[in-house]
């Protein structure tokens, strides 16, 4: 199982639960087993067994293309504004399997949010964003949406930049606060999980560090599970890391585990930087 | 060898100085030929504009505005061919901007390369470019004949016929304009699709909506063809959508094309009228457009 095979004869799994003790003696949030995933005809995803343990940073590493973004927009089911896009398999969160047709997709989205590399901020005032998605799913009062927008800023650690300006234009804000607001939009609809596709590769140094403290700050109340091109980034904000390649994932371990003593030969390759 | 490495640059410079001459000539004759098909077109237009005024002007008074059109030697405004048109116009746009809306969105939300979408935005530019005389026919067989008799209401109908392409094109582009990830993101906060259109995606082009939807009207207020078998004209007062309705391309045809000089010139004052609500739209969208973006 570790030598690095190319399938032919059976599918690669990666390590399930009974070989990892590690994980099973940690509640899962969310427990992948033996999903696959399509574009069209295309397998882009063989089979992956992957368990994000709750309130845990679980980091989603791998070269361009092995599949990592993918997963991660199986988990909200953003496929499914694509035609020709599946997934099949399981993918259970409170015995609920995401990936089956049946889910209520809005409520799902509630339950797991989603923060993109580029900030998106709506085309509405920062108060309007924020109260955008709460207004979807709850119905409050002023006072209540008034507490429920500072809560998320503050959060977000962006209220003291925007409390005087709630009224103005999202738009106005720069990169850095953009992707601080999109996250307190995310964080708003009070999810239990946030999925964040890397999150700072579009940012300056400075922002990708605030960034990374949120995230630090923000696992004490949500499970987190970032995909990221940064290596350094995995080390350091992921708790248990997982390593992607052409569509398998590889290995998965604490970070300092993946980091300084990988099981397989491929993970060793790619942190050492014999590919990427 | 350094004396011929040094020779070298001095033959070299006197031909590049030849090709040198011979690409500026070139170029200068490119910038005159510009500057001539420019001078050209302008002329065209500023003549145009120059006859307008100049003519127009010339029976411009406050009586047109106040006065119906009256029989040749008796004076008269152009009153009720300024309400037709504002009436047709704006019940034309009213009808056809919400229809071109919905088909635009259509096209860029839900129809995703599917052969149904492809047909209709291949219907739509078919329409958006076909005579309008053939849209005035077309409704003339199915409003006028029926019914009897021509109506305002058939002719805000051909105009609405009008609208539509063009607003289903400029909904479509701009639609097409707002990048994947807004639509995600609103999606990935639990918006369902509908709600993703109207909250984030209408509002993030609202502006270019405005202007398509400002330049469809632009263009059928100066619509003759489709107006001359649907709502005929009117030479009396009258706001009644049932029965014939008068608008100014109509009477301007009606006045241009007969012998009486007093009508003559009303026809051009129409014409001017025309001109300068046409020109007006058009400032309104520039400046809607620039002040939302």
């Amino acid at each position: 199982m570790n030598e690095a095979t190319t399938s032919q004869a059976e599918p690669i799994t990666g390590p399930t639960l009974e070989t990892r003790p590690e994980i099973a003696a940690t509640q899962a949030k969310i427990a992948i087993r033996n999903l696959d995933f399509f574009y069209g005809d295309n397998r882009a995803l063989k089979s992956i067994n992957l368990d994000f343990p709750e309130r845990q940073v679980t980091g989603m590493i791998g070269p361009s293309g092995c599949g990592k973004s993918t997963l991660l927009r199986c988990l909200n089911r953003m496929y499914d504004l694509y035609p020709g896009q599946r997934a099949t398999g399981e993918a259970m969160m409170e015995g609920i399997n995401i990936v089956d047709p049946k889910v209520d997709l809005n409520a799902l989205r509630s339950r797991i949010g989603m923060v993109f590399q580029k900030p998106t901020p709506f085309p509405m005032t920062i108060y309007e964003n924020i109260a955008f998605g709460v207004k979807l799913h709850e119905k409050l009062t002023k006072a209540q949406m008034d507490e429920r927008v500072e809560w998320s800023l503050s959060r977000a650690a962006l209220w003291d930049e925007v409390k005087d300006r709630l009224a103005s234009p999202a738009s106005g804000l720069s990169g850095g606060q953009q992707q601080r607001l999109c996250i307190a939009r995310s964080i708003a609809v009070r999810p239990e999980v946030i999925l964040f596709d890397e999150p700072t590769s579009a940012l300056d140094p400075i922002s990708t560090l605030k960034v990374e403290e949120l995230i630090d700050e923000l696992k004490q109340d949500f499970t987190i599970a970032i995909v990221t091109h940064n290596m350094q980034q995995a080390a350091r904000c992921a708790d248990r890391v997982a390593f992607f390649y052409l569509g398998e994932m590889v290995e998965v371990g604490t970070a300092a585990q993946m980091f300084t003593a990988p099981r397989e030969l491929r993970t060793q390759q790619y942190i050492t930087g014999r590919f990427s | 060898m350094s004396t011929t490495l040094l020779a070298g640059p001095h033959k070299d410079l006197a031909a590049a100085g030849q090709l040198g001459r011979r690409r500026k000539r070139t170029d200068s004759l490119m910038f005159w030929l510009a500057m001539a098909a420019t001078v050209v077109g302008l002329l065209f237009l500023l003549s145009i504009l120059v006859t307008l005024f100049w003519r127009g002007l010339e029976a411009m008074s406050l009586t047109v505005f106040t006065d119906v059109t009256r029989p040749p030697g008796s004076g008269g405004g152009l009153l009720n061919a300024i309400v037709g048109s504002l009436i047709q116009t704006m019940i034309g746009a009213a009808i056809g901007t919400p229809i071109g809306l919905l088909v635009g969105t259509y096209l860029s939300e839900y129809s995703a390369g599917s052969k149904l979408g492809d047909a209709v935005r291949f219907v739509s530019d078919i329409l958006l470019s076909a005579p309008s005389i053939l849209i005035g026919l077309f409704i003339y067989q199915l409003l006028v004949l029926p019914f009897g008799g021509f109506s305002g209401f058939a002719g805000s109908m051909a105009l609405a016929v009008i609208v539509i392409p063009i607003v289903v094109r400029t909904t479509e582009d701009m639609l097409t304009l707002i990048p994947t990830a807004l639509r995600e993101a609103a999606v990935a906060l639990g918006a369902p699709k509908w709600k993703m259109i109207v909250l984030v995606c209408y509002p993030a082009v609202r502006s270019g909506l405005i202007t398509g939807a400002l330049l469809a009207v632009a263009r059928i207020a100066g619509e003759t063809a489709p107006l001359l078998f649907t709502s005929l004209g009117n030479l009396t007062w009258s706001i009644d959508m049932t029965k014939p309705m008068g608008s100014l391309p109509v009477t301007i045809y009606t006045y241009a094309g007969s012998p009486y000089a007093d009508w003559i010139a009303l026809g051009w004052t129409g014409a001017l009228l025309i001109t300068l609500g046409v020109l007006a739209i058009n400032i309104i969208a520039r400046v809607v457009l620039r002040q939302r973006s």
